[in-house]
């Protein structure tokens, strides 16, 4: 159907969209390759020339590195974990019958459209500020001591913040696949008397493995590059410091560019790989 | 005797749902209601939820101590820009991978959904530098291009599922009967294809307005947007809850009204059609 004009003329219309990706990728991440292998203090002296492999030691050595990876690591996961077992089971409870569905349904998705400083901050001081927050309140009602969540149980403050703004997304996504399930099916299922845990695990789950490849790789992209509940919340303090945190510290708070750049590698290394996997899965599911 | 059974389970979903959904909603509703009491309310121990003096002088203070307008106006500026100039770029790129297909399409669609992977912050001090060489940090401009390109592979990925269901036969037709390209896409593909794009453009808008790393990084006085307007509120100085409160509230407000308009869409658009 295709003929030569027409291709020629696609060609021409997706150019503008391919070339400015193109720059959009190749120009920052030359710069970024470059900045690596250098001594780049923009206070202080500015380029001081090359420095090989140094930064990519240092930023290794540093006994920031790990505790980063791993923090990056327990946030994503941990939000992945919450934001899909809640979201199947809240899907699946949303799919049944009863009065007012869909005003349900607008409050549960409202959090993912709150602006993720607005979040964090709103999480910080009104929930879980240690004397006048709301829940300092509720554990003092108790009578037990309020805890200072964000000193004391960071990561898990961070990881609560963080999953109520995606369980909406998770769920809405689990909600619109598992009404696409055959309820014959299930109902056949009911009258061979197969139990409520064996109709989940055999109907239930397989149908929904394809909207949860969907939300783990949504969420995955954009979990690694998480900044602003980190920024205005801890500020990278008390352990919760990820990744993308401390590449931004070294190279916006200590201007150490080599050294944040060779941090920036790495990033997109970890990305790439984590990347490499997802698209596969994608990829698979593309040919509908 | 089964009907009666039915009822009483709708009675229990219907009251775990709308716990579970007040729960989650609580956050928000919680703030909205904190921003019209005093800072004294605001704080009080125990909680006051609805029997309280209802004020309007948190949002007087906060329009008095900051420019609003101002942030509203970036905020809508940069968002709508980034949002019209990345339609107007993947409209013809996914029109183009939808109907004229090629082998190598999939690899240019996985190809620029991979840029997404690209960690913003291991390039942001090349895009600062830029922008300091193009002298337009701290600019509206900056923040359009730059919020353009970061969501122009979803928009492209987007537009072509939605593009992807518009029935070739159609096309087809059109051709048979003469229609020059232009003539159709003008008069065969745009009508079918408005409802597609104003989705787009709906959603597009919203992880724009909601984008923080770029704004927070590469804005100061003059182009800080929203996102940026509620972080100084960070501040030890900023620690009023009622006035907080009131700016999240104005922040959030327009963008919570528009995603619940746009929920529908948020799935296929999202889930790039995957899901149904």
């Amino acid at each position: 159907m295709a003929t030569k004009h027409s291709r020629s003329a696609a060609r021409l219309m997706m150019a503008p969209a391919v070339i400015l990706l193109l720059g959009w990728m190749l120009v920052p991440l030359t710069m970024t390759l470059l900045f690596s292998f250098k001594q780049y203090l923009p206070l202080r002296g500015g380029d001081l020339g090359w420095v090989g492999f140094d930064n990519y030691i240092r930023f290794v050595s540093s006994s920031a590195f790990w505790p980063s990876v791993t923090a990056t690591l327990i946030i994503v996961g941990g939000v992945l974990a919450i934001t899909i077992t809640l979201g199947v089971l809240l899907a699946i409870l949303l799919n049944q019958p009863m009065w007012g569905q869909g005003v349900v349904r607008i409050l549960v998705i409202a959090p993912f459209f709150v602006m993720p400083t607005v979040s964090a901050l709103v999480w910080k001081n009104m929930f879980m500020d240690p004397t006048n927050g709301l829940l300092a309140h509720l554990w003092r009602f108790f009578g037990a001591e309020p805890v200072s969540w964000l000193s004391e149980a960071s990561m898990t403050s961070i990881i609560m913040i963080v999953s109520w703004q995606w369980l909406p997304f998770a769920t809405l996504i689990l909600l619109t696949a598992i009404q696409s399930l055959d309820s014959e099916q299930l109902e056949a299922a009911e009258m061979d008397g197969a139990p409520p845990v064996k109709r989940f695990a055999f109907i239930t789950l397989p149908h929904l493995s394809r909207a949860i490849t969907i939300v783990l790789l949504i969420q995955t992209i954009f979990l690694l590059a998480i900044f602003a509940e980190i920024f205005v919340t801890t500020g990278g303090a008390f352990g919760t410091r990820t990744l993308t945190y401390l590449i931004f510290q070294r190279v916006l708070e200590s201007q150490n560019v080599g050294l944040g750049s060779a941090g920036g590698v790495y990033a997109i290394i970890l990305a790439n790989i984590v990347a490499i996997f997802l698209m596969r899965i994608v990829g698979k599911n593309l040919d509908a | 005797m089964a009907r009666a059974v039915t009822q009483q389970r709708k009675l229990i979903n219907t009251t775990l749902a709308w716990g579970i959904g007040l729960l989650i909603f609580f956050p928000i509703l919680w703030t909205i209601l904190t921003s019209f009491k005093t800072e004294a309310t605001a704080i009080a121990d125990p909680p006051v939820f609805l029997a309280f003096d209802w004020t309007l002088e948190n949002y007087t203070a906060v329009l008095e101590r900051s420019n609003y307008a101002k942030f509203l106006w970036n905020s809508i500026i940069i968002a709508g820009g980034s949002t019209i100039l990345g339609i107007m770029i993947a409209v013809p790129a996914a029109w183009s991978m939808a109907f004229v297909p090629s082998r190598r399409t999939k690899d240019i669609l996985l190809w620029m959904l991979s840029t997404k992977m690209l960690p913003a912050v291991g390039v942001l001090y090349p895009i600062y530098l830029i922008c300091i060489e193009l002298g337009i940090l701290d600019s509206r401009v900056a923040l359009v291009v730059i919020l353009m390109l970061m969501n122009l592979p979803i928009i492209v990925w987007m537009l072509y599922t939605y593009f992807k269901e518009i029935p070739g036969e159609i096309l087809e037709a059109a051709r048979m009967d003469g229609a020059s390209l232009k003539e159709e896409i003008l008069y065969v593909l745009t009508p079918m294809a408005i409802p597609g794009i104003a989705s787009t453009l709906l959603l597009n808008f919203i992880l724009a307005w909601n984008e923080a790393f770029w704004t927070l990084n590469l804005t100061a006085a003059n182009a800080a947007p929203l996102t940026a307007f509620i972080a100084s509120y960070s501040s030890p100085e900023g620690l009023f809850f009622a006035k907080l409160s009131a700016a999240s509230t104005m922040a959030i407000a327009p963008i919570l009204i528009l995603g619940w308009f746009s929920q529908k869409q948020l799935v296929s658009g999202l889930t790039f059609g995957a899901v149904k």
